[in-house]
């Protein structure tokens, strides 16, 4: 019915027009930092058909400032579809014709799960900086009960990038007997101090915004635009390689000019693209989600509870793992998949380690790298058949 | 039965069912495949070229994207009954060293190689002043891989110097069979070498 109103310029391999969905979970959520949530909502998208016993649903976890919208359009005016549409739709690696994948914005999230943009019930005010800190731990025992929610049982694999690798990993240690691979893909185990730097930094940029108002901007009809905009900008270039920025821009100047003109305006197609992203960022995203999600990633470190010990961390995991990193990603390095590879082994655990070529730095998990979505694919197949999808 | 290449069939036939094995430089990973459902032995296959990592998939074979001039730092001592690396000893940067690591990382080491003073590559070599090509050697001389090609003496002149103990030879000869007087001039005789070895 919708495939008929649906414009030419849907490609055939997408999962086309796609409504997200809310769940309410109204029993209380206690979380790692101590405090907890009387009630929270999650939004989610979902794409494809479950089976019978819901053994061959899809948990994709998002990564930093992704969304729910994970594949697909939310109208026919979008320009862009989901952020992993390169791998989620029919005859796609992750495959909607055989698969059942769902995809929650995260708890603290600004695209409609609970967050800091959220009416706090006690107050009738929004949470802004008084929500509280939320961890990968959280998230994912969130995420089971959406599981619950949605009468799946175990996870046929639940997969994601980055941040949303580490919900995975995160997942295989906490509910063993709920996933059957992990998919873990351009992650660390934690984060490197230069990470953690990184981030500091984009924090120290939207606290140090005078629209800030100690996270409470939205009482002041104020939004930290510029805070937010320079966090972003940071992110975007630890996000790409060297190499990756140096083919699209180069020292180009933008179009029209010819000569510096000596001021601080943009000169550089690099700066116009920065900036470009930042103000587009500011926009669609909430300056105390991004901290929050800052710290999620900090904070992140399974081994911390072994005394260091991944292999310990990692003891009790049953899932199979799918571990991919790309050659010239310098924020998550192939070396801190190896540490994840490696205490895999240590474990005598299922992994299949791929070390992707790309240019892309970090970004390429978003990427169509030919060599990545064959082994994604491939890897995929085998989830199938060994659910009979 | 399996339909595995001679050589692969005489190195599956020495590994004790449901024992750990590690294969160094996998492959497509037919050899592992071949074990895990004949012999329900469980392991890693270590490869570094992308292409094999899907084919290894496809194999149902846990495979781990890696360079062996690396070392196997990421596996601890004592971690696998056999360590298995056919015919990519004389690919490797260090095959001396890597022979010790395979020891360290397990029990017994299995290993096959193009024998270097087979007949036949003899005769290009002194015969017709070529560098020798065959079946297991199939590469110009400039753009070959195999940067240390050894002969069955050599190899168990390097074991004798490591302190490595031999526990068998097989030897094939240039169509893969079995020399038909076995044990007769392997060095000259045998296209491929087959051993099994541990810590003397």
């Amino acid at each position: 019915m919708a495939a008929e109103a649906m414009p030419e310029s849907i490609p055939p391999d997408s999962v086309g027009l796609v409504e997200p969905e809310h769940a309410r979970f109204n029993t209380a959520l206690t979380l790692e930092c101590g405090r907890s949530l009387p009630g929270y909502e999650l939004v989610y998208e979902a794409y494809g058909k479950p089976n019978s016993d819901r053994s061959n649903a899809i948990l994709i976890c998002h990564a930093l400032s992704g969304t729910h919208h994970a594949a697909g359009y939310n109208s026919l005016t979008d320009r862009k579809p989901g952020w992993w549409d390169v791998c989620i739709g029919p005859g796609k690696p992750i495959d909607t014709n055989r698969f059942y994948v769902v995809c929650c914005n995260n708890l603290g999230g600004c695209h409609g799960s609970t967050g800091p943009t959220s009416i706090n019930p006690a107050t009738g005010e929004p949470y802004g900086a008084d929500f509280p800190i939320i961890t990968v731990q959280d998230w994912v025992h969130s995420q089971a009960r959406l599981a619950d929610h949605l009468g799946i049982e175990t996870w046929a694999a639940i997969a994601g990038g980055s941040l949303g690798a580490m919900q995975a990993m995160q997942w295989a240690i906490e509910y063993p007997r709920r996933l059957r691979h992990a998919i873990v893909i351009a992650a660390a185990p934690r984060l490197s101090a230069q990470n953690i730097a990184f981030n500091e930094v984009a924090r120290q940029a939207i606290r140090s915004d005078p629209d800030f108002h100690d996270g409470r901007y939205q009482s002041h009809q104020a939004i930290p635009r510029r805070g937010l905009m320079l966090a972003r900008m940071l992110g975007h270039i630890t996000y790409l390689s060297d190499k990756a920025m140096r083919a699209k821009f180069g020292r180009d100047l933008r179009r029209g000019k010819d000569d510096y003109d000596f001021h601080y305006e943009v000169e550089f197609e690099v700066e116009s693209y920065l900036r470009y992203q930042g103000e587009s960022f500011v926009e669609h995203f909430d300056a105390n989600t991004y901290l929050l999600m800052t710290k999620a990633l900090d904070y992140f470190d399974p081994a911390a509870a072994f005394g260091g010990d991944l292999t310990k961390a990692l003891a009790g995991v049953s899932a199979q793992f799918l571990v991919v990193a790309f050659t010239s990603d310098w924020r998550f390095s192939p070396a801190r998949s190896r540490e994840i590879v490696r205490a895999l082994l240590d474990g005598n655990k299922d992994v299949t380690y791929a070390e992707i070529e790309a240019d892309h730095g970090h970004d390429a998990f978003l990427m169509p790298v030919p060599q990545y979505i064959d082994v994604l694919g491939t890897y995929m197949d085998k989830v199938a058949a060994e659910i009979g999808a | 039965m399996s339909g595995l290449r001679p050589d692969l069939q005489i190195v599956a036939d020495w590994i004790t069912p449901r024992s750990r094995v590690l294969d160094l430089g996998c492959g497509d990973g037919t050899l592992l495949r071949e074990l895990q459902e004949s012999r329900f032995v469980t392991g890693y296959g270590l490869e570094i070229d992308a292409d094999n990592i899907g084919r290894c998939i496809r194999n149902g074979v846990n495979v781990i994207q890696t360079d062996l001039d690396q070392g196997l730092s990421d596996f601890a001592a004592g971690t696998f009954d056999y360590v298995v690396m056919t015919q990519t000893l004389q690919a490797v940067r260090r095959p001396n060293r890597l022979l010790d690591e395979m020891l360290r990382v397990g029990r017994i080491g299995i290993v096959t190689f193009p024998n270097f003073a087979f007949w036949r590559l003899r005769y290009h070599l002194a015969m017709l002043g070529r560098m020798p090509m065959s079946g297991a050697l199939s590469y110009t001389w400039y753009e070959t891989p195999n940067i240390h090609l050894c002969t069955i003496r050599d190899f168990e002149e390097l074991c004798l110097q490591k302190d490595i103990r031999i526990l068998e030879r097989e030897v094939l000869s240039h169509d893969l069979r079995r020399p038909v007087i076995a044990g007769v001039l392997p060095n000259l005789l045998a296209e491929i070498a087959i051993y099994r070895f541990r810590r003397g």
